[in-house]
């Protein structure tokens, strides 16, 4: 059993929590994941570290409310328990000889960009940070990005704050003025990462995404969680999650990750229904 | 007066066509009045060759002779005087190809029903039996397992009963390995396992959940933790693939991950959360015990057809003959000598077709099987919904890709000589980890040894 030790909503959808896992916290870093499930019944879903506590022990994660398990996550308080916490898994991020990096995040995947740009940015990094959001009521983590960056830049699809537009507008932008990056990494949702990468290709720039596919164990058992990169099957939950963006068929990831859409939903309504209410 | 019956005493079943609607357990089990009738088979032979074909050397004619004396108890504490966890191999062992293929009654006629009996005693024990297990007192040695599965959970109670303190770290949230994620509910029952666990638990075995070693803690910081020996069983639990055309399409599984959703995670039930697909035709691709649990879970999903499609002939397929038998009884359907060449997507992405090609028996290859040729021309295609790929796995590169000094082969399998010693100091290493996948008996027998040869490491350090 792991328990809450902190909570705050970020926006009406996205949750962070810090939950004690000291065997977690002493090994965790940047890039790497969790694998949790609420109780008995509920499913394991993996979710990206976005920060640690060594000393007090402690694991911070952010994320959407979007199904079942996730909406259940969120209705617990400092002080409840998760039944299972397991990790960190995944290969962490390594960003050796980057002297100039433009971190991205989209949504949600701003909870997994800002450990990497803090990253980044510790290391002597100069970091250019691009934030976007549908509009301003969903903006998170604007402090703590700012504090990790150079520059940083808040879109949002509607202009209702920061710069009218998608990342994408604003990442070739940048590089239309001259900026020069080692790495561009880009997190959020998959079509996203996909046109990101479309920017940076004709570059050359290296570009590095988070994937996020389905998973059960995520220690390289299942198989669910393969992607083809570079022409080869790969499984992210050990070979990754981290991978080169211009090498990933972002089409078929994108396919695969509706694998379970109609269970999933069906699922999700039963629990808003009280149709199978968890003992 | 023995029994002189030539077959063994048939054991009562589910109706093939009701339970392949339900995850209960397939076969009921022996009354105690067909326990001792089976038990009178046994013509208590002076050379005992069943013993030698059990990998941890169950004493079976002895136990069987308390058996027909209608001594259950005491049965059961001469099989678990070096097994145990007979409730799970009285169900799982492939017999007829250990203790029962040696049995003398086997010469002519069926042999002694070997595994029916000792599924017998230990549910007896289980029903009736009333040894509290006493905690043994410590010897002041730790010991780590890595792996909850039957070779870990094996080495961690021989090592406790010689009074090791012993903790076993497991990846998944819950211990048991390939018992639980991998063999259905209907041929091992999942409280089995749990009531088999919990006596390595009073034995004073410590298991944490939950920890996947290699990431969370390496085998090197075990040793700083105090453990003075270190055993590895962690399974093979890597899928392979076939690299064959449309298999990152929706509807294609692992066994892995299809078992693993049906049997540790419950898909199967309503009140669970773990989706799994609703299936109309299912193809199985391979032959082996895995194979046919996934089929038989697909038949239960619900699918209207399921196809185990093998590249071989029925003769060569490695599935226990009793899995086999159950399979084709609940409507499974066999297509032998054929092998997939692609799997075919509609404009969704989704399933909808697999390619395959008839073959035939060649020259016999490396694995002494005769190998199986194309025949030219006989492309058709399969209408299924969901493709399961369940053509093997090998062991997961986690660990020793984070401990220096531990060596794998090719293959990736852990090298290990034969008391089960690594490549490193104090570390030993057992199972389908050392030898890819194999059963759950072979598993358990490594466990033993390497329990042995880690006992003799520590008192001689």
């Amino acid at each position: 059993m792991f328990e809450i030790k902190n909570k705050r909503i970020l926006n009406e959808n996205v949750v962070l929590l810090e939950v004690y896992a000291p065997f977690i916290a002493k090994k965790a870093q940047a890039g790497q994941f969790i694998i949790f499930r609420v109780d008995e019944k509920g499913e394991r879903v993996p979710l990206t570290i976005a920060d640690y506590d060594r000393e007090n022990g402690t694991i911070t994660i952010i994320f959407q409310t979007i199904g079942k398990s996730t909406k259940r996550l969120a209705e617990l308080n400092a002080g409840d328990y998760i039944l299972d916490f397991v990790g960190p898994l995944g290969k962490a991020s390594h960003f050796d000889g980057v002297k100039k990096a433009c971190v991205i995040g989209g949504g949600v995947g701003c909870a997994i960009a800002y450990p990497q740009a803090k990253q980044l940015h510790e290391m002597g990094v100069e970091v250019d940070l691009i934030a976007g959001f549908r509009n301003k009521d969903i903006v998170i983590l604007e402090d703590e990005m700012k504090a990790v960056s150079n520059r940083l830049i808040i879109t949002t699809d509607d202009g209702s704050y920061g710069k009218k537009g998608f990342v994408t507008n604003a990442l070739q932008e940048l590089i239309d003025e001259g900026n020069r990056y080692d790495i561009v990494i880009a997190i959020g949702p998959v079509p996203m990462m996909k046109f990101l990468c479309d920017v940076t290709r004709p570059y050359k720039i290296h570009t590095m995404v988070s994937l996020n596919p389905i998973m059960i164990d995520g220690t390289g058992m299942c198989g669910g969680c393969r992607v083809t990169v570079g022409g080869e099957t790969k499984f992210a939950c050990v070979d990754g999650p981290d991978f080169d963006g211009h090498l990933v068929d972002f089409d078929e990831l994108m396919r695969r990750n509706s694998f379970y859409k109609k269970e999933e939903t069906r699922s999700a309504n039963c629990r808003l229904m009280g149709g199978t209410e968890n003992a | 007066m023995p029994n002189m019956s030539l077959n063994k005493l048939p054991m009562p079943e589910q109706d093939p066509n009701i339970r392949n609607k339900n995850f209960e357990e397939v076969s009921l089990g022996y009354t105690e009045e067909m326990a001792i009738e089976e038990a009178n088979r046994c013509l208590n032979c002076k050379h005992k060759p069943c013993v030698n074909g059990c990998p941890v050397n169950v004493r079976i004619p002895e136990f069987i002779a308390e058996v027909q004396k209608g001594n259950f108890a005491e049965a059961y504490r001469i099989i678990t005087s070096t097994n145990a966890l007979p409730a799970v191999c009285g169900r799982v062992c492939p017999q007829e190809s250990q203790c029962e293929s040696k049995c003398v009654r086997g010469i002519k006629g069926e042999p002694v029903a070997i595994g029916r009996l000792e599924r017998f005693v230990a549910d007896w024990y289980m029903k009736n039996g009333t040894d509290k297990i006493e905690p043994i007192a410590s010897n002041g040695h730790k010991v780590a397992v890595v792996g909850a599965g039957p070779a870990g959970l094996t080495c961690a109670g021989d090592l406790a009963r010689k009074g090791y303190e012993v903790t076993i770290f497991e990846a998944f949230h819950d211990a048991g390995g390939v018992l639980i994620y991998g063999i259905p509910e209907f041929r091992l029952p999942k409280d089995i396992v749990k009531r088999e666990i919990e006596k390595l638990k009073q034995l004073g075995v410590k298991i944490m959940t939950n920890m996947v070693m290699g990431k969370v803690l390496s085998v090197d910081e075990l040793f700083e933790m105090g453990y003075e020996s270190v055993f590895i069983g962690s399974g093979a639990g890597l899928p392979s693939f076939m690299g064959i055309e449309g298999e990152g399409l929706v509807g294609v599984y692992s066994a892995n991950e299809f078992l693993t959703r049906i049997n540790l995670m419950k898909a199967y039930k309503e009140d669970y959360d773990t989706p799994i697909k609703k299936s109309r035709a299912v193809a199985i691709v391979g032959g082996g015990n895995v194979a046919m649990d996934a089929a038989r879970c697909a038949k239960r999903l619900g699918a209207e057809h399921v196809y185990i499609v093998y590249r071989r002939s029925e003769e060569e397929m490695p599935a226990r003959l009793e899995e086999i038998h159950h399979a084709k009884e609940e409507g499974i359907e066999f297509m032998l000598l054929t092998n997939p060449n692609r799997i075919i997507g509609d404009e969704n992405g989704l399933v909808c077709g697999m390619k395959c090609v008839k073959m035939e028996l060649g020259e016999p290859d490396a694995s002494g099987r005769r190998r199986p040729v194309e025949i030219k021309g006989s492309e058709f295609i399969v209408d299924v919904d969901s493709v399961i790929i369940s053509v093997g796995t090998s062991p997961n590169p986690l660990i020793r890709s984070t401990t220096e000094g531990l060596e794998a082969n090719k293959r990736g399998c852990l090298v290990a000589d034969e008391s089960m010693k690594t490549t490193k100091e104090g570390v030993y290493a057992g199972g389908d980890a050392v030898t890819g996948a194999a059963t759950v008996i072979l598993a358990m027998g490594a466990g033993k040894t390497a329990a042995e040869s880690i006992d003799h490491y520590i008192q001689n350090q």
